[in-house]
């Protein structure tokens, strides 16, 4: 029972990061019908620019709660920023194209923030920039509690962690569901020329979401760093590939969907890698993604579009 | 009253036919339905080779559905569509196209970048009777192939009078030779039955005139059925020798031209029922987009029938 | 025409292609041999991509998976058949008959794999290849590291060299003269017409799905031959060589050539090719400056250099003769 409780919890705790990132896919996905390649990426760099706001602040050697908490607003900040610069720059001139040129051109965004990361330093300092390939390490915003109720280690950082995810996930489907602007937001995502035309401002609702995208994967970045301090410029990659698998099993483009097939593809690779083999836990997406192509392509939530001939 | 009898919609009891064959193209009760919205209800038709029917309609009223429906894109769903003495229901559009239907489209679809002369040849594939690893190996067979595609390809392009653009590509080519071009491709496939979308959309005319001859002349050349949807009122009853008239995806009237234009059900699907209100409205007789030839007057008394 | 003119006429570039590559082979500089041979390779992997991402207007972006494939089959085969030889024949001649054997294999494989990957996935949406292909890559390079049969992480090593600029030259020859014939003839016709409007296509008779995958059947068998004759020429064959990386430097040539063009394939698998071998001081620079690149000729000129077009689009003389 305690075994059960505890992949629960793992898989929960994972499961809400997973969610947190495929949002921002299908977010994107539902406005642009791009599969944004460079979002993981974007929480790559959500995580380094937490590290940099920590070193600045001092927070290795004075770690507190005030500190804490500017490094997360403020690593949300940073890469909704980004998030908004490569909209701006890299997809928008690009808007009337095939989809094939914008989906090559989030690999080349991909990839200039993977591997710019890993290029040697133009400003040095203790954590130099770029960061370069060697992993750095986030410092403890907070001292680090371990609990155990019921047989079930957690952490205050978990608790933490699990509070804040599901408070942005619950606040996001308040925005998206309740709010002028989620209403605008689906509009654009089901058509966004005749959204243009009821008079919504289609670039702002597409800024906007990719800001909140960006902004969600920043905060999943740093609510991980505390339990895995360990960071580097190809951080993104494997998280990134699993998210938008979640998003695609959700039914790309919905975000209910994206929260939850982050919840689903957390708990399948806790209980498939706690109970039979571990060395197998990254290959559970990829499982789950040729379920779901080859038994209900559109996904868990989505739906069959049909063309218009 | 003998009117409403009139109106109401019939099975086929007056047909035009020519006598070239049994029925090729039976469609009954097709319905297509996504989602809450009934696109196309109980749709019946029959065409028998040589006949030239008529699909009209305001827009949205499921013409195009309906093409849809009997050419595959859709599957439908309820009812049944058979061609040639195959029911297709359910199969892909490119196996209905090899039992005998062929069809274009209402935002012209050509092959941009190919040229006029691949566009055809591309519907000549079907009749190949080389496999892919021939082409590799240039075999005999294969070389005859290529020979007889293209020939067939140059004698329909001839047909339509294309035979001076076969190598421009299909992008470049002005608006009417591009229409002509997708019926060039549509018959190359060689069907029994043809299916045209708005074929005379943004043309001017004269065009139109020089359209609905060569319609004529492909019916009688090749002895096909066809079928037409057109928004140009003088064009498709000209053509037509019956009509079929779409309102909200329900058949509201068929039959004769003459009898079709008269249905008030008819006028007021396409200028509403506040039209005797709307006073103001004065539709241009000599309009190519006129919807019901010429309308009276602004000032005249509303009228049950609609004057050529 | 008699069936042996049509042989001849068939096999003629071949005929001429070999001799030619017989007569530099071992005359060039070590190093000069060896990137004549990557270059070649590249071209095979541009050229076979461009079929399906080109030709057909997919998007498939794991190729590297299918080169894997094709390396570890032949690579296997040829540690299998170490101590073999075939009767009758001096030891270099059975190597040499072994190595085709082993790359036919290779291709057969990587066939199997692209009908195994891309009859269900090309029933779907466009962006839903892109996604199987990424996935695929992604697990081979999983299945691969954690099978010992493969070899793991740490690979086959100790491959004997058997590939050499004919091996290489004839293999690349074969690609492009596919691509080419396969352009020029009516299948070659549907995979475009399907690229340019699929609904049109299948209206017009042509079995989209079918021939979308046939295309990828095609394009990946040549990944093989390409994933078969690198692990011989580099003499090992680790899962490294095959990553997503891998893929879009495929991608990259061409995109950069032109989708479409096989004459853009080969230059820009040249290019690129002796580009990397120029840059090769500054390694980490190189994935930074593809990116650069990929976004700079996405937003300047997404059709690449050549576009649709082929080299004859400019010498029509030459065009009339090599079409007829």
């Amino acid at each position: 029972m305690t075994e059960f409780l505890q992949h629960l919890v793992n898989g929960l705790s994972v499961g809400t990061i997973y969610a947190l990132i495929a949002l921002g896919y299908t977010m994107v996905y539902g406005v642009l019908k791009l599969i944004n390649f460079a979002h993981g990426d974007v929480y790559m760099v959500g995580a380094f620019a937490g590290l940099y706001i920590a070193r600045g602040l001092g927070v290795d050697q004075e770690p507190s709660l005030a500190k804490a908490g500017i490094v997360f607003v403020g690593s949300i900040l940073v890469c909704a920023a980004l998030g908004v610069a490569i909209e701006r720059f890299a997809y928008r001139p690009l808007r009337q194209r095939a989809r094939l040129t914008a989906l090559i051109t989030a690999i080349g965004v991909s990839f200039l923030l993977e591997y710019g990361f890993q290029l040697p330093p133009i400003i040095n300092g203790e954590v130099p920039f770029p960061p370069g390939p060697t992993p750095r390490f986030f410092p403890e915003p907070f001292a680090r509690v371990d609990y155990e109720p019921f047989g079930v280690h957690i952490s205050n950082y978990d608790i933490v962690s699990l509070v804040v995810a599901v408070g942005f996930m619950f606040a996001l489907q308040y925005i998206v569901y309740r709010t002028k602007f989620g209403t605008a937001m689906r509009a654009v995502s089901f058509d966004s020329s005749v959204a243009g035309l009821m008079g919504i401002n289609v670039n702002r609702v597409i800024v906007w979401t990719f800001a909140i995208g960006s902004g969600l994967a920043a905060a999943a970045a740093i609510l991980v760093a505390g339990s895995r301090p360990s960071i580097n410029p190809l951080l993104g990659l494997l998280p990134g590939i699993k998210a938008f698998v979640a998003a695609v099993f959700g039914g790309i483009g919905n975000v209910q969907g994206a929260m939850v097939g982050g919840l689903i593809l957390g708990l399948a690779e806790e209980n498939v890698a706690g109970y039979l083999l571990s060395s197998y836990r990254d290959g559970i997406a990829f499982a789950l993604l040729i379920i779901i192509l080859l038994l209900r392509p559109e996904g868990l939530f989505g739906r069959v579009q049909a063309e218009k001939v | 009253m003998s009117a409403a009898a009139e109106n109401a919609p019939k099975p086929e009891s007056e047909s035009t036919t020519r006598g070239w064959g049994d029925t090729c193209l039976d469609v009954k009760k097709v319905t297509m339905q996504f989602g809450g919205l009934k696109a196309l209800s109980e749709f019946d038709l029959s065409l028998e080779p040589g006949e030239l029917v008529g699909l009209i309609g305001p827009n949205g009223a499921g013409k195009t559905t309906a093409f849809n429906a009997i050419t595959g894109v859709y599957a439908p769903t309820f009812g049944d569509v058979t061609v040639c003495g195959h029911r297709v229901n359910g199969q892909r559009p490119h196996q209905i196209c090899g039992h005998g239907i062929a069809r274009t489209f209402q935002n012209i679809r050509l092959f941009k970048e190919l040229t006029a002369l691949d566009n055809v040849r591309v519907a000549c594939h079907a009749g190949r009777k080389s496999g892919f690893l021939a082409s590799f190996l240039r075999t005999r067979g294969f070389l005859e192939d290529e020979a007889r595609i293209t020939k067939r390809a140059l004698d329909y392009l001839g047909v339509m009078g294309l035979a001076r653009v076969r190598d421009e590509r299909a992008k470049n080519l002005p608006y009417g030779e591009q229409r002509r071009l997708e019926i060039a491709r549509a018959l190359a496939t060689g069907p029994k039955i043809l299916c045209l979308d708005e074929p005379a959309a943004g043309m001017n005319a004269s065009e139109k005139v020089a359209l609905m001859e060569l319609i004529r002349k492909i019916r009688d050349d090749f002895k096909l059925a066809i079928l037409v949807i057109e928004h140009d009122m003088r064009l498709v009853m000209g053509i037509s020798e019956r009509l079929v008239v779409l309102d909200h995806g329900v058949t509201i009237a068929r039959g004769k031209p003459e009898q079709v234009r008269k249905d008030p059900k008819v006028i007021e699907a396409y200028l509403g029922d506040s039209y005797l209100e709307e006073k103001h409205i004065a539709i241009p007789a000599k309009s190519s987009e006129s919807v019901l030839d010429a309308a009276p007057a602004p000032e005249e008394p509303p009228v049950k029938e609609v004057q050529p | 025409m008699s069936f042996s003119r049509i042989l001849l006429r068939s096999l003629l570039p071949l005929l001429i292609g070999i001799p030619i590559l017989w007569a530099f082979n071992g005359e060039l500089s070590s190093s000069a041999d060896i990137i004549l041979m990557v270059a070649g390779i590249n071209v095979i992997l541009a050229v076979s991509l461009n079929v399906v991402n080109g030709f057909t207007g997919q998007f498939s972006i794991g190729h590297a998976g299918f080169m894997a494939v094709g390396a570890y089959t032949a690579a296997k085969i040829t540690v299998a058949t170490n101590s073999i030889e075939i009767v009758g024949l001096p030891t270099e001649v059975s190597n040499q008959v072994i190595f085709f054997i082993a790359l036919v294999a290779g291709m057969i494989m990587a066939a199997l794999m692209g009908l195994l990957v891309g009859m269900p996935s090309l029933r779907l949406r466009g962006d839903y290849l892109a996604i199987v292909t990424l996935g695929f890559n992604e697990i081979i390079r999983v299945i691969i590291e954690n099978t010992e049969f493969l070899g793991q992480a740490t690979g086959i090593s100790g491959l004997p060299r058997r590939s050499n600029l004919i091996w290489v030259g004839v293999g690349a020859l074969v690609t492009v003269l596919m691509a080419r014939r396969l352009v020029g003839s009516t299948h070659g016709r549907a995979l475009l017409a399907i690229r340019e409007d699929e609904v049109a296509a299948e209206a017009m008779g042509v079995d989209t799905t079918g021939y979308k995958v046939r295309a990828f059947v095609i394009s990946s068998a040549f990944a093989g031959l390409a994933g078969g004759l690198l692990v011989h020429l580099i003499q090992l064959c680790t899962p490294r060589s095959f990553t997503f990386v891998k893929s879009i430097e495929v991608v990259v040539m061409v995109v950069l050539g032109g989708m479409g063009s096989v004459t853009g394939s080969i230059v820009a698998a040249l290019v690129l090719t002796f580009a990397l071998e120029g840059l090769r001081d500054a390694q980490q620079y190189r994935m930074v400056m593809y990116s650069i690149l990929l976004i700079v000729l996405m937003l300047t000129r997404p059709e690449g250099i050549f576009g649709t077009r082929e080299i004859w689009d400019w010498l029509p003389k030459l065009r009339k003769r090599v079409s007829s």
